[in-house]
């Protein structure tokens, strides 16, 4: 039977529409092409309008010693030195032309006395860094960037959810999708893709993420052949809510910790006087989540297993004005006054590190006309990334990704064909689900997923737990091959799982496998059983190639910095710092 | 807090519905989004509903909670002890399914507002109290619980006379922005149709985030509109100062 479906062609297809998509869709547009963007959510709902803490960008609005500079050293600090370096230098340069532009769009952010953008200092960063809108941020950008894709020639298509990407000759050549409102077809051809799906933080249970963020995107191109890189690197922020059970994981910014929010231990201890004396509440999140891990751990943890957060030192007045969401946060669903009563925090998955292998310079894939950015793209924070740096990366690589696209289709002749049998092979493979009351639930196989990734790859991990993890994915990765979505295909939000669960089955396959090979502790793997950074694996990362459908795992080497960026980490201090003679 | 609870939820599409009993356990602090997700694992996994963050911030999962306009994700379950909680879509927009509405008219109207024009080129100097009063605005999360509640749009179906209250901000904070350039008055006395506002504040009580829609957006706007239709020389003066 074959299904009917509608037809689209663009020269340049974006499948993401959070920051980066956005970003790349007005950079592909002012260049006259025309271009479409899909979302599997209404616009301006992406997961990117749940950021809250601000965007890093060294505009020394307050810090005047600030400078791209020390936005790289601390970035590639924070990375533990396995970030693309050349994405690195082009991201700290470009960060701050890339919020005034937002500014210049409309975007209204918090001011300092003297009219200029505010900044606020977050872990980490050696100065004040991050532009903010109190404690939304990432609503302020997101809303900038639907008023602003409104001004340009741009086709947005919402809640449509791209399932597979199709390849002609080597080159991309688009995509099928299905509308989540009433399950119908459309096939969307292109000239060149950038996928810009973010992050796959729902793999696991304790999450700050939202039910977009499957890493749909990273799957597809992992299958149609693109590399990814540093999978193993999942980031957890320190502080997440941890009571009641209903919020768990729900995010705590760390504009709380910017603000003066002080952590202790269940004996009132301020226990990152242990573990990072110098930084304290605002070391890297990678110390900080461990650090809170360990307390619990040892017995000093809060009665729901976390640690207190206290900011009611600052006052009423000020808490209610710079963290108002917080502030309502706590009281909606916790009954807890934050401006009154320190309060529990412990560590939730929060963001994916590693993605899609892409060129530093113009975001393009190793798939020719397949291109990535955001979230779903890896390299740019290497081992843990800063606070604050993913908005200024969905920004950067957002338009870079744009104009590469641009790029590459002016350079290429000619329009990749999709094969009509290809489409209807796919619809038949995501139709098959529907209807079907026999047959895996994809909801059990999500939560079992979720169970495999947080007992096998959490925070502390070790290579027998590892293994076992690897063994029991693969199984799910059977299991998966039959689940069933009963009811119609009209807005069924059963059938739209099974696609995101096969996704992050995928993904999670990769990350346990980088994970095993990286024996070794770095930012964010954390192994027991190899508990040291070794120099030999700072010299490397973990790629994965999909070939004949399986995972293989193989290194690449970290290029090397240029003599002049080395220089930048031997002043015995941050460059802003050394250059201006003030002590650290 | 019981130790069951029972959900009444809207199960339909265009052609019709009606309600449905489910009863689940509860659980600490939970919100009606998070017993919603329990009967679709559990229950009914096509049961339609928008979510995203679960923290009220991105506006997708605006439904009626027992007659009132909520949000999913913000309303705990035990605000309802022993009662059935009842859970609707949003009256105002087409059915898709279950709770899930067809709300693109909204985008189609926010596409109509002419853009931010700013005078001159960022950086911008900006002082905090000249951005207050557009910060509020900003705040808006685009969950058209008010568009939903606006007795205009509710009652009388008159989407195409007026235009509802998000648009009524959305245009507030533009005329409002110290910088921008772009005059919207006609558009609001004329096919946003600002008239039709009577002030009853019915969509302020039921903003999540708490903007004060007709104090601080919508009558400022009507007296921007009778400045300029109204009292020429006032409303010259008034530009000249915006
Ligand atoms: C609670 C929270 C707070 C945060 N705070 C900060 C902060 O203060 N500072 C900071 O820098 N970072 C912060 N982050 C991280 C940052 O928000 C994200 O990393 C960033 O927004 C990702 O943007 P993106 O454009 O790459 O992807 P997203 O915003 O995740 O957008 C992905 C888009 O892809 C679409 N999509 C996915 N799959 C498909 C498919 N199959 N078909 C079609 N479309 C699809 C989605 O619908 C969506 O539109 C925070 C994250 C969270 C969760
Ligand atoms: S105040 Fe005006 S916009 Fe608000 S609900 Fe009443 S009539 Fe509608
Ligand atoms: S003004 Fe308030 S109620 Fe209306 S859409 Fe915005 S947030 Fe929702
Ligand atoms: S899920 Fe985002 S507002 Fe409720």
């Amino acid at each position: 039977m074959s299904e009917n479906f509608e037809r689209h062609a663009y020269d340049i297809l974006i499948i993401g529409s959070g920051g980066a998509g956005l970003r790349a869709a007005v950079a592909a547009a002012e260049g006259g092409a025309k271009v479409a963007v899909l979302g599997k959510s209404l616009l301006g709902k992406a997961h990117t309008v749940m950021a809250e803490g601000g965007v890093a960008a060294s505009l020394g609005n307050v810090d005047p010693a600030d400078g791209w500079e020390t936005h790289f050293y601390d970035t590639m600090r924070s990375g533990h030195f396995i970030n693309n370096y050349k994405m690195v230098e082009v991201f700290a340069k470009e960060a701050p032309d890339r919020v005034l532009e937002l500014e210049q769009w409309g975007a209204v952010f918090d001011r300092t006395p003297e009219g200029r953008i505010m900044q606020r200092p977050f872990g980490a960063h050696t100065f004040r860094r991050l532009a903010h809108v109190g404690d939304r941020t990432g609503m302020e950008i997101i809303r900038t960037m639907e008023q602003k894709i409104l001004t340009v020639n741009v086709d947005v298509f919402q809640e449509i959810t791209a399932t597979k990407l199709f390849i002609d000759n080597g080159r991309v050549a688009g995509t099928v999708a299905y509308y989540r409102e009433d399950g119908r077809f459309a096939l969307f051809t292109a000239k060149a893709v950038v996928i810009a799906t973010g992050g796959w933080g729902k793999a696991y249970k304790v999450t700050s993420n939202s039910w977009e963020s499957t890493g749909d995107g990273a799957a597809l191109a992992f299958r149609a052949g693109a590399e990814l890189v540093d999978m193993e690197m999942v980031q957890f922020h320190p502080t997440g809510m941890v009571w009641p059970p209903g919020v768990r994981g729900l995010l705590v910014t760390e504009g709380v910790r910017g603000e003066g929010g002080l952590l202790r231990n269940s004996e009132g201890e301020r226990f990152m006087e242990k573990y990072d004396p110098q930084r304290m509440e605002l070391s890297s999140r990678d110390v900080v989540a461990r650090s809170i891990y360990k307390e619990v751990q040892a017995g000093r943890g809060t009665p729901h297993g976390g640690a207190w957060l206290d900011i009611t030192h600052k006052g009423p007045e000020y808490i209610k004005r710079k963290l108002p969401g917080m502030y309502q946060q706590f009281m909606a669903l916790a009954d807890v006054d934050i401006t009154k009563t320190k309060f529990e925090v412990g560590p939730t998955i929060h963001y994916t590190m590693g993605g899609i292998k892409v060129d530093a310079l113009t975001c393009a894939t190793n798939v020719p006309g397949l291109f990535a950015a955001g979230e779903c793209a890896g390299g740019l924070h290497g081992a843990n990334r800063l606070g604050g740096n993913s908005l200024a990366d969905i920004l950067v690589f957002g338009k870079r990704a744009g104009d590469g696209a641009l790029e590459f289709i002016q350079g290429h002749e000619g329009t990749p064909k999709v094969e009509e049998a290809e489409v209807q092979a796919e619809i038949e493979r995501v139709l098959q689900p529907v209807g079907q009351e026999s047959g895996e639930n994809p909801y059990a196989l999500h939560e079992q997923l979720q169970e495999i990734m947080a007992n096998h790859a959490g925070i502390s991990r070790n290579g027998p737990e590892l293994e076992q993890g690897l063994q029991k994915m693969l199984e799910l990765k059977e299991r998966a091959k039959s689940m069933s979505a009963p009811g119609s295909r009209t807005f069924n939000p059963g059938w739209h799982s099974v696609h995101d669960v096969r996704n992050m089955i995928t993904l999670c396959e990769a990350i346990i496998r980088g994970a095993i090979e990286r024996k070794e502790s770095r930012g964010a793997q954390w192994r027991l059983d190899h508990p040291d950074e070794l120099e030999e694996y700072g010299k490397i990362n973990f790629v994965h190639k999909m070939e004949d459908g399986e995972v293989k795992t193989y290194t690449s080497p970290v290029a090397e910095m240029t003599a002049e960026l080395q220089e930048l980490f031997q002043l015995g201090a941050a460059p802003g710092i050394a250059k201006s003679g003030k002590k650290e | 807090m019981a130790e069951e609870i029972t959900l009444s939820v809207f199960r339909g599409d265009r052609s019709g519905g009606r309600e449905q009993e489910y009863k689940i356990p509860a659980v600490p602090g939970m919100v009606v989004l998070d017993a919603l997700h329990y009967i679709q694992a559990h229950q009914a996994p096509d049961l339609a509903v928008r979510w995203n963050c679960k923290a009220a911030h991105c506006g997708s999962c605006s439904a009626e909670i027992n007659g009132s306009a909520k949000l999913l994700c913000k309303t705990r379950v035990d605000d309802y002890t022993d009662e059935v909680i009842h859970v609707r879509p949003m009256h105002t927009f087409p059915v898709i399914k279950d709770l899930v509405t067809d709300v693109s008219w909204n985008y189609e109207k926010l596409r109509q507002i002419p853009a931010f024009q700013p005078a001159i080129k960022a950086p911008f100097t900006l002082h905090q109290r000249d951005v207050d009063r557009i910060q509020e605005f900003r705040k808006c999360i685009e969950c058209f619980l008010c568009q939903n509640i606006c007795h205009v749009l509710r009652d009388h179906s008159a989407k195409d006379a007026y235009w509802g209250p998000r648009m009524m901000i959305r245009m507030a904070e533009l005329q409002m922005h110290p910088l921008d350039t772009a005059d919207r008055i006609d558009l609001l006395k004329g096919s946003a149709g600002i008239g039709y506002c009577n002030i009853t504040k019915c969509c302020t009580v039921v903003c999540p985030q708490g903007i004060n829609i007709t104090d601080n957006g919508i009558i400022p706007l009507k007296e921007r509109v009778a400045d300029k239709y109204f009292d020429p020389l006032g409303g010259l003066v008034r530009k000249m100062h915006k």
